[in-house]
């Protein structure tokens, strides 16, 4: 019976991975989301908004290292909000300047982006230097809890797991259940109905948007406690954020969900069996299969264009 | 007379084309010193996928962001025939399995792939460089086009199959050489490569094939399809009611894009004597569509000039100052998108053009007479584009 305890901790401790890789995916792809799922735009500087919030992140742990080590224990949450805020503020900027003008070029918007990125990737460089640097995370968040004796759940991968779930059901509520997420939902079916009924749509696009970059952020402050940070740390993610949502079908905010829990299930089993890299072909390439023969992705609300 | 004229699209055109002649042909090969000219070529090597990307971003309205695809696969084809001929049994004979290429020895690969095997010849590669790419955008093409699958998705599904391809070479170590690529390409049937001589003679074959492109585009746009591909880039639905198959001419062009880039990454790897991974990947391919939209998108000669200042700008100051480089292809990036759509071509066209008419006759000659119907039939159309 021994060997069926070993399996079962195996199994365990598999599936727990796959969550973990599935909270990571859903936590890069839920601002993009917004972002792209819901306004349609595409901002291929979404992974630099990621690395903002984790350097923000990185900065608030020196800092309290540096001047208030007592605080050590309760930096992170401030961090947290300051990603986001700081992530966010960025949006804005970028939103007002360049985004706003671009509304009718879709991919013009995409490559402007993409520009936008690399200067943001050189800044970082210029400013933390081409290293990677790490926030040092509080002791809480270090080692794992013992379920059975072969069972250990690492503590930081509960820890994304709550905050992923925390968020999702945040942006949830917002997008279905308030008011602003009701005029969000209308700009992005009909922008021009929508100013017809006096929503003002330029405020909305420009809050939408800096939500979107905020909760980057956030990620990136999570991102922290599982690996360092580089000037280039979020732009890897790019292309498997884009997937992620595209395949769920944009505009569907459950679908972005599923998604990322498919892509990270079968990214994780399938690197059980096979190396990471054919892993990652693998995955990649079943996702260009099932999108070729299902272009709308998983979920779809159903639009006349 | 009547072909040639359409071929080459009236006087203005052919002053066009006879002035970047001069330059690439001339100009170029008589300034530069054997280093600086083989550079000059391996940019020209550039400058075809960027002229693919005018007949399919430009006036196809497809962007794909998976060129480097395409450009890899064709220079990798190449680079395999190259590096068979430079793996004879005799000058590996200290290998543990002579007459394969050293980067499979090291991966204790002890037999040729079947995958190499047919690019012993000579024939096949040529071919192969063309048809292999062709072959891979027409399944790209009718999977997506035949599904009426949107441009952004479009741009992002080319980007996932760059990284794919991308992650499939540096990971398939034994069969492609892995991140280091295929180096050591030294001859092509017996001719040394190295020599300057060699680089000379390599450097004027692309610019001829590279001038060939231009006038296949060239032809492509002044029949009725390339019309009818302006119409679909701005109202696809309405060709598509009038008739159309819209999904057959998408993946035309974009396979003679594929094609164009193919012939571009083959002449890389004989000229620059190397293929790697980092020519196939979604930055280079990202790149590319800037080369294109910097020497503007409607203009097949301004992507030619597109593909040799950025890469001069490119090479100089990542030599001179490498911390501004990034700055600067960013901040040309998000200028050329926001205010100059039409690139270079367009400056050219909006301001250049009058500027030299004043220069040279002193007085501002009539509009009509200077400027040619086309071009600004084109600002009319980009404009109303939704």
């Amino acid at each position: 019976m021994e060997w069926l305890s070993e399996f079962g901790a195996i199994a365990a401790m598999q599936g727990f991975n796959g969550l973990s890789v599935f909270c990571v995916l859903l936590l890069m792809a839920l601002g993009l989301a917004i972002i792209f799922g819901q306004m349609g735009v595409i901002n291929m500087a979404h992974g630099e908004f990621l690395t903002i919030g984790a350097y923000t992140t990185y900065v608030c742990s020196s800092l309290t290292a540096h001047f208030a080590p007592s605080f050590q224990p309760y930096y992170f949450f401030f961090a947290i909000a300051l990603s986001f805020l700081v992530a966010g503020a960025v949006g804005w900027l970028v939103e007002w300047a360049m985004i706003s003008r671009l509304y009718k070029r879709p991919l013009d918007t995409l490559l402007a982006t993409w520009g936008l990125s690399l200067v943001m990737q050189q800044t970082f460089r210029s400013v933390f230097g081409a290293r990677e640097v790490s926030a040092e995370p509080p002791a809480w968040l270090m080692g794992s809890v013992n379920f059975t004796d072969a069972i250990e759940i690492p503590r930081n991968g509960l820890f994304m797991m709550g905050l992923t779930l925390l968020l999702t059901a945040t942006i949830f509520l917002m997008l279905y259940r308030s008011r602003w997420g009701l005029q969000v939902r209308a700009t992005v079916q009909n922008r021009l109905m929508s100013r017809a009924v006096g929503i003002n749509t330029r405020k909305v696009d420009r809050m939408t948007f800096a939500l979107g970059c905020g909760v980057a952020g956030v990620a990136g402050a999570a991102f922290t406690t599982i690996g360092s940070t580089g000037p280039t740390a979020g732009s890897q993610y790019i292309v498997d954020t884009f997937l992620v949502v595209v395949f769920g079908g944009a505009q569907s905010l459950f679908g972005t969900i599923a998604s990322a829990f498919l892509i990270a299930q079968t990214q994780s089993l399938s690197e059980f069996f096979l190396s990471g890299s054919m892993a990652k072909v693998l995955t990649l390439s079943s996702v260009i299969l099932i999108l070729m023969l299902r272009p709308q992705g998983l979920f779809s609300i159903k639009v006349r264009k | 007379m009547k072909a040639l004229d359409k071929l080459l699209g009236g006087q203005q055109n052919l002053i066009g084309i006879m002035l970047l002649a001069v330059l690439i042909l001339v100009v170029f090969p008589l300034t530069l010193d054997a280093f600086r000219l083989n550079m000059v070529g391996k940019y020209l090597t550039y400058a075809f996928v960027a002229v693919g990307l005018v007949l399919c971003w430009g006036y196809g309205g497809i962007l794909s962001l998976g060129q480097g695809v395409f450009f890899g696969v064709g220079g990798y084809c190449m680079a395999m025939f190259l590096k068979l001929e430079a793996s004879d049994p005799q000058s590996t004979k200290i290998q543990s399995t002579p007459g394969i290429p050293d980067f499979m020895d090291w991966n204790q690969i002890t037999e040729l792939p079947w995958l190499w095997q047919p690019f012993h010849s000579f024939t096949f590669t040529v071919f192969a460089v063309i048809a292999v790419p062709v072959l891979l955008a027409f399944i790209i093409g009718i999977a997506l086009f035949k599904r009426r699958v949107g441009d952004v998705y479009f741009s992002i599904v080319t980007q996932a199959i760059a990284l794919i391809l991308t992650v499939l070479i540096v990971g398939q170590q034994g069969l492609t050489g892995g991140v280091n690529g295929i180096t050591d390409l030294k001859t092509l049937l017996g001719w040394d490569l190295r020599t300057d001589s060699a680089k000379m003679i390599l450097y004027f074959i692309s610019a001829g094939l590279l001038f060939g492109c231009i006038f296949i585009g060239r032809f492509i746009l002044a029949s009725k399809l390339g019309r009818l591909l302006m119409a679909m880039r701005d109202k696809e639905e309405r060709v598509r009611f009038s008739g159309y198959d819209v999904a057959s001419f998408k993946i035309f062009v974009f396979c003679v894009a594929a094609a164009f880039s193919a012939i571009g990454g083959a002449m890389f790897a004989l000229q620059v004597g190397f293929m790697s991974p980092s020519f196939v990947g979604i930055v280079p391919s990202i790149e590319m569509v800037i080369f294109a939209a910097v020497g503007g998108r409607m203009s097949l000669l301004g992507a030619v000039y597109g593909a040799l200042l950025v890469n001069y700008g490119k090479t100089y100051f990542s030599e001179s100052f490498p911390e501004l480089w990034l700055y600067l292809m960013g901040g040309l990036f998000i200028a050329v998108v926001m205010y100059f759509p039409n690139g270079l071509a367009g400056l050219w066209d909006s301001h250049g053009r009058q500027a030299l008419a004043k220069l040279l006759r002193r007085k501002p000659a009539p509009k009509a007479e200077i400027a040619p119907v086309t071009p600004k039939a084109e600002t009319k159309i980009l404009e109303t584009q939704p």
